[in-house]
């Protein structure tokens, strides 16, 4: 294990972390019909912070983070946002999902537009940008994922990497203070899964507060201030990269990272 | 493959390509038109068989067709005298006279001679308007827009009824037929039940009950009832309920009877298309902040309704041949003026009838074909894009 992460989170530098918390989930409880997902979850992420989740699968991580921007309702408990409360007011919601990027597993680009109108499409609509100001922001953010050249193609003729790159870029552009990831790379060819990664670890760089639903702990270790492990439903343990991974606490973490650290 | 590198890969168990093997034709027979053929009309006995089956099929119909439309044909006369075989001592094909005699009457119904021009820039305006939102690559389709949904029915509403402010003598409905006729109950409907089945197939997957509710007993009612009903509804009952100086008109009572008839079956449509996006586009959206309305209409209906382009057409077409239905109300659209043309006295005779058909079977060809062809244009566009 490396030094420097026995002293603090991740192998980056140091986030500078706001105090100002970005996500609160305070008791957290959802059912699907009798089936109890998610068990009284909390959970406080500061600004800048990146946390990563795992988990083995149906163990409500992916429900958990869909949660955070209203993908799904969380029936008892408290969701707040950058001081936003998360109910059914659609206002809130909107607010919410603004401040929020999210990447999903299947990439959900919009196959009817071109890439760069992928990008644009909520700076234009939702930001009320002018068109030429959204396609400048657009270009600079596909470049940043390494892509410009790709902004007049369908998102049918990339490769997954490439429309995961763009996936990052289209949240990117609606400048949100916090992203989601959900499972970003479990659909990719194992060739394409470095350079989404890589992308991610840059963003960490740059001081995103970031949820990563991933099962890369490589990643994980690079690049987290805290992982978060949950089975059925519950967090079972939380910590600092180093000690996650060296001294797991819980019988189930313990299993877990045997199955999957070889 | 190579003959050495090929007896390598056999006979040692590693293997190292050093060459690499550059891509080559396809073998002759592939392509081309004998390729072509083989391949499509001769690829197994059964594919034979059909193939000789249409083709006998044809060598049959086609002949018969051209002998009755152009080569035994009347091009010329003034009465029936010209189209009788016992006169002309020849055989007898289409009488075309009758139906150049009878055309305007095909045309504009009873529509007053002196107004018909109304009727002939009504024509022109919609073809203008047809053209400029079909043209893909048109200029200013955001201008074309406007014109067809507003200008186009409130200028031509004025023209073809009239507005006498203006020196426009009034025309009762009651005297428009024919192709008129024809064209304004099919553009209503068309115009018409695409937005209204949107909102319906919209509601019928809404999260709102009532809303929800509504929509289904709409459209299962509509869809429950033959059109037939429907117009009898509107012109017969509807009367007998609504004072008569409020009544509507009786083409209009058509017009709407129409118009949410052809919705009831567009929503059907339309959901089918909206069933067939992945969770993940409506996620997607609603992940960048967008909210409902802008949802659907900037990221669902494009491609929901893209995928029920066929659909549509096909309800189109539908829609277009069910517009002889409302002879029923006694209204005089094309093929009513053709079965009332075809009794008349003066140009009685055996092919006169079939003539008259033949008539309204190109006219009604042309358009519904018209409207298949481009649909698949339109599809071959947009499918260009997101292929995969």
């Amino acid at each position: 294990m490396n030094d420097s992460s026995d002293s603090h989170g991740s192998l980056l530098k140091p986030a500078k972390l706001n105090t100002a918390v970005a996500v609160e989930l305070v008791d957290v409880n959802k059912w699907y019909g009798d089936f109890h997902v998610l068990r009284d979850i909390n959970l406080k992420v500061l600004g800048k912070e990146r946390i990563v989740i795992c988990g083995p699968s149906g163990s409500g991580k992916s429900t958990m983070i869909r949660c955070i921007n209203r993908l799904e309702e969380h029936q008892v408990g408290r969701i707040v946002i950058d001081g936003v409360e998360l109910t059914a007011d659609l206002k809130k919601i909107d607010e919410v999902r603004r401040e929020v990027g999210m990447v999903f597993q299947h990439f959900n680009l919009f196959p009817h537009l071109t890439v760069l109108e992928n990008c644009t499409l909520a700076p234009i609509w939702v930001r009320k940008m002018p068109k030429k100001e959204a396609e400048e922001v657009a270009l600079h953010y596909l470049s940043r994922v390494k892509i410009p050249e790709q902004a007049n193609k369908y998102s049918g003729q990339l490769s997954g990497g490439q429309q995961q790159r763009v996936a990052i870029a289209r949240a990117l552009c609606m400048n949100p203070k916090i992203m989601l990831f959900d499972e970003p790379t479990s659909a990719l060819d194992p060739e394409m899964v470095k350079e989404v990664l890589d992308t991610m670890v840059e963003l960490a760089q740059d001081g995103m507060t970031m949820l990563v639903v991933t099962h890369e702990m490589g990643f994980a270790r690079q690049v987290a201030d805290r992982i978060v492990f949950m089975d059925e439903g519950q967090i079972v343990e939380a910590n600092i990269p180093g000690e996650f991974f060296a001294h797991p606490q819980h019988e189930r973490t313990k299993l877990f990272l045997s199955q999957i650290l070889h | 493959m190579t003959m050495a590198e090929g007896d390598l890969a056999v006979t040692e168990l590693a293997f190292v390509r050093h060459t690499t093997i550059a891509p080559r034709p396809p073998p002759a027979m592939m392509t081309g038109a004998l390729g072509w053929l083989r391949a499509n009309l001769l690829s197994s006995p059964f594919n034979i068989a059909i193939t000789i089956l249409i083709g006998l099929l044809m060598a049959w119909a086609i002949p018969e067709i051209v002998k009755f439309l152009i080569i035994d044909a009347v091009w010329a006369g003034h009465d029936r005298e010209a189209c009788l075989e016992s006169v002309q001592h020849r055989a007898i094909g289409a009488c075309w006279p009758f139906v150049w005699e009878r055309l305007p009457y095909f045309i504009y119904g009873s529509y007053p001679i002196s107004e018909r021009w109304r009727v002939d820039i009504f024509f022109v305006m919609l073809a203008v308007g047809v053209v400029w939102l079909l043209w893909l690559n048109a200029p200013r389709r955001d201008l074309g827009a406007i014109y067809f949904f507003l200008i186009l029915p409130v200028t031509s509403f004025i023209l073809l009824t009239g507005w006498s402010a203006i020196g426009l003598r009034p025309v009762d409905t009651v005297l428009w037929g024919g192709v008129l006729v024809t064209i304004v109950v099919a553009a209503v409907g068309i115009v018409c039940s695409l937005p209204l089945g949107i909102l319906l197939a919209l509601g019928r997957r809404s999260r709102m009950p009532t809303v929800r509710l509504l929509s289904v007993i709409f459209i299962e009612f509509v869809r429950g009832v033959p059109l037939v009903t429907v117009l009898f509804m509107a012109s017969v009952m509807l009367p007998l309920f609504i004072p008569e100086q409020w009544s509507p008109d009786k083409l209009v009572r058509a017009l709407v009877g129409i118009a949410l008839f052809a919705s009831a079956y567009m929503a059907e449509v339309v959901r089918a298309g909206l069933q067939a996006i992945p969770k993940g586009q409506y996620e997607g959206a609603m992940a960048v902040g967008l909210r409902y309305a802008q949802m659907m209409r900037l990221v669902v209906l494009p491609q929901a309704l893209k995928v029920t382009i066929p659909n549509i057409v096909n309800t189109y077409i539908g829609l277009f041949k069910d517009t002889t239905l409302v002879f029923i109300v006694g209204i005089f659209d094309l093929l009513r003026t053709i079965e009332v043309a075809r009794i008349d006295p003066k140009w009685a005779t055996p092919v006169t009838s079939t003539t008259g058909y033949a008539v309204a079977a190109i006219f009604y060809l042309v358009f519904c074909y018209g409207m298949s062809r481009y649909a698949r244009a339109m599809e071959a566009r947009l499918t260009r894009g997101d292929r995969r």
